[in-house]
């Protein structure tokens, strides 16, 4: 094999295999530095050594055993230098063996996913961990797509590495018990960094974009790995989203309203990959809210037009959803739903009942869903009001031209 | 690994607990090996603060800061990790209606001399 072959097959081999490697290091060397410093030590020595002897019959298992040891001379060396460390501390790389078939039943993916998303971390902790750790994103990469500096992205996880360390949080799979409350704290990760993705509009960073796609390949793992119908339920979610990337902005990155857009630029497949995790997931029978979004948006997904679009449906599966989780957001989007069915003056009752009750009351959205209810339901004056408010409370550019147009188009 | 759990709360909220509950938590815990000391403490009206700077003794009335949740005592555990931990944190009657704060401890070994 030439050198440029192996190299590439090398390139090859850190894509699909490094972060599973990387999970099995952490595992055997019981700590994350450590795991770092060995892979990056691993791939180097398939550099040096599979022009000469090949490229080994399993990669992985290769690299793992390369990591491991040369992360045991490393701390013998250190162990030398440094007679007052305390190396008992350190746990005995050669104690776990990889080969012990109890150990590695569970991927070590799974391990590294559930430590990184440990309750004990605070969440902002929890997001530039996973993306760092399991998703493998640089520091750089994750600062950017959160318009943050890279020097306060790298102490959060230094931060978040030394409390797992000193805190003792173990690299465990959570039992039976746990794994609901633990797998939410996880999907709340991936989907927090999905709409960083997703609400991110404008052209000015690819990087943002990628943040879905981050999301929608973590949500994957977690359905290969665990099966669980949430899981599955928050992938169709995300998936049945992605599909309308492509028609729910214009190309100075004004948005589309969902009854605007051109479905024609929605993309089929991955509706039907959506469609198809959700059936499996509310077949499961225990599915939660997650699943209930997707199967929302799953009705939407359906529909040629807006006007042919199953509101009823919609409707009902909104009272589901608020059984679940009670919340004002919730009611709002059922609201904005009853007055696509029963109409706007239906949908505004319970609009201003939200409002009445104090809830929502800096929420730009809100009062942007007023002042369309209401334009809809000719009281213009009020829906002026209402666009007005929503004006004060709005942050970005594309949304800010959005509702000063509309207010435009209400004084014609 | 030891952790030291801090039992935080509105002292009203903390008193409406009933001694006895406490008490078997804390027989439950020695039984099973987790429980190293603990104990009750007075309300926080009975708390001073001392500081020593530049040499000069300071001696406030009171607790180190004003909080809406006071200490109010405290469990050393032996606990295998951090869940462990927060388990036997969970099982104190206290963190019903209060908080507990769950810190690992710090073991401080003096270096040995050269031999």
């Amino acid at each position: 094999m030439s050198d440029e072959e192996v190299r590439a097959t090398v390139d090859g081999v850190y894509r699909s295999e490094s972060r599973r490697v990387f999970a099995t290091l952490i595992r055997l060397l019981g700590d994350f530095d450590a795991a770092e410093e060995a892979l990056h030590d691993a791939f180097r020595a398939a550099l040096e050594q599979w022009p000469r002897d090949g490229v080994p019959e399993s990669p992985r298992a290769w690299l793992v055993s390369v990591g491991r040891f040369k992360a045991i001379d490393r701390m013998r060396r250190r162990a030398r230098f440094d007679p007052l460390d305390d190396v008992s501390d350190v746990r005995d790389p050669l104690a776990a063996d990889p080969s012990v078939p109890g150990e590695d039943v569970e991927d070590d993916r799974l391990r590294l996913i559930f430590t990184c998303c440990h309750p004990g971390l605070s969440p902002d902790a929890q997001v530039a961990l996973t993306l760092r750790e399991v998703c493998g994103l640089t520091t750089e990469e994750i600062a950017r797509a959160f318009l943050a500096t890279p020097s306060t992205l790298a102490q959060r996880v230094v931060r978040a590495k030394a409390k797992i360390r000193d805190a003792r949080i173990p690299y465990q799979v959570p039992s039976k018990e746990d794994l609901p409350d633990r797998l939410d704290t996880v999907l709340r990760v991936v989907y927090l960094v999905f709409n960083e993705g997703y609400s991110a509009s404008s052209g000015e960073s690819l990087t943002r974009h990628d943040l879905s796609a981050e999301a929608i390949r973590l949500a994957r793992l977690l359905v290969e790995l665990l099966r669980e119908p949430e899981a599955m339920g928050l992938l169709a979610l995300m998936l049945l989203h992605e599909s309308r990337r492509a028609a729910r902005t214009t190309p100075t990155g004004d948005p589309i309203l969902l009854e605007e857009q051109d479905r024609s630029l929605w993309d089929r497949e991955a509706i039907a990959e959506g469609t198809a995790l959700l059936e499996r997931a509310l077949s499961s029978r225990r599915f939660g809210p997650y699943s209930l979004q997707a199967a929302i948006a799953a009705v939407h997904a359906e529909a040629g037009d807006a006007a042919s679009t199953d509101w009823a449906q919609i409707v009902g599966l909104y009272d589901v959803l608020l059984r679940l989780e009670p919340s004002p957001v919730v009611e709002l989007n059922r609201a904005v739903a009853v007055a696509m069915r029963d109409g706007p003056a239906a949908g505004l009752a319970l609009v201003d009942d939200l409002l009445a009750r104090g809830e929502l009351l800096e929420y730009r959205l809100v009062h942007a869903a007023r002042a369309e209810l209401c334009r809809r339901a000719g009281r213009a004056s009020e829906a002026r009001i209402s666009y007005e408010r929503a004006l004060t409370l709005t942050l970005q550019e594309p949304e800010r031209r959005f509702l000063e147009r509309r207010l435009a188009e209400m004084e014609n | 690994m030891k952790y030291l759990c801090l039992i935080y709360g509105e002292e009203s909220a903390l008193a409406a607990l009933a001694d006895s509950e406490c008490l078997a938590c804390d027989r439950e815990l020695q039984r099973s090996g987790h429980g190293l000391v603990s104990e009750a403490l007075q309300p926080v009206h009975t708390a001073t603060t001392v500081r020593v700077r530049n040499g000069k003794l300071s001696v406030t009335d009171g607790p180190f800061a004003e909080t809406k949740e006071q200490l109010s005592g405290f469990y050393l555990v032996e606990a295998r990790d951090l869940n462990e931990a927060i388990q036997l944190a969970a099982s104190m009657p206290p963190a019903r209606v209060g908080s507990i704060e769950v810190r690992p401890v710090r073991e401080i070994e003096l270096p040995q001399p050269a031999p």
